[in-house]
């Protein structure tokens, strides 16, 4: 079986950022080494500061979105970001960011949340990933 | 599970997948060698998390078993 899970995070929206950070976690318990490739939207949602405003959710399952970020409230879940830092406490799991939507939007990894390490280019990560699972969020 | 010495205990009841995995690791990590540690999940899936956690690590699953309904006891020995 692969020792590697690599994940995609392209979408920015609360559910799938919560899976990407539960995938992350399961794969962290099971000492698998963990890649997370924040681009294009996915990305946003790691500046600085924006968890606590994202409210957003994903558009094939829009009209549930609220009861969704409702029940997640009201039962004290932690958040994606939270799930996220403890999958790195853990075990060995790597947020990296995409050196393209860095250029095209002017971010810098210092506006992003410390959990990304470094920005890299889309080889490196195809490269570091090629001997892998790969999921696309 | 009588007779057997806990050295550390969490109720994880209330946490969602997968928190009480997370804390059954946090607990083990922090226990010394030869310690058994629990962890009370009400989590459904962590019948199944849990024990596979352990196994992949190569601890000792001591025991489980139900302390209300609808909520899980795990034992798990760190053996090395």
């Amino acid at each position: 079986m692969s020792e590697k899970l690599s994940i995609v995070l392209f979408s920015g929206t609360v559910d799938k950022l919560m899976a990407a950070s539960v995938l992350a976690s399961g794969a962290a318990a099971m000492q698998k080494e963990v890649t997370i490739f924040a681009t294009f939207y996915g990305l946003f949602a790691l500046r600085k500061g924006d968890w606590k405003q994202n409210r957003r959710v994903s558009k094939d399952f829009e009209e549930y979105g609220a009861q969704f970020l409702q029940a997640m409230e009201a039962k004290k879940a932690p958040s994606w970001l939270e799930t996220l830092q403890t999958a790195i406490d853990i075990g060995n799991v790597k947020v990296k960011a995409c050196g393209l939507t860095m250029d095209l939007l002017s971010i810098k990894l210092e506006d992003l949340e410390p959990i990304v390490s470094e920005i890299v280019g889309v080889a490196h990560f195809i490269e570091e990933a090629s001997d892998g699972q790969i999921i696309f969020l | 599970m009588e007779g057997i010495q806990i050295a550390k205990e969490s109720d994880a009841r209330g946490s969602f997948c997968p928190g009480p995995l997370m804390e059954m690791i946090r607990l083990v990590r922090s226990a010394n060698v030869g310690d058994v540690v629990a962890v009370i999940s009400g989590d459904e899936g962590s019948k199944k998390d849990i024990p596979a956690w352990i196994n992949k690590a190569h601890y000792e699953l001591v025991g489980t078993e139900e302390v209300a309904p609808g909520a899980t006891r795990f034992l798990c020995r760190k053996n090395h």
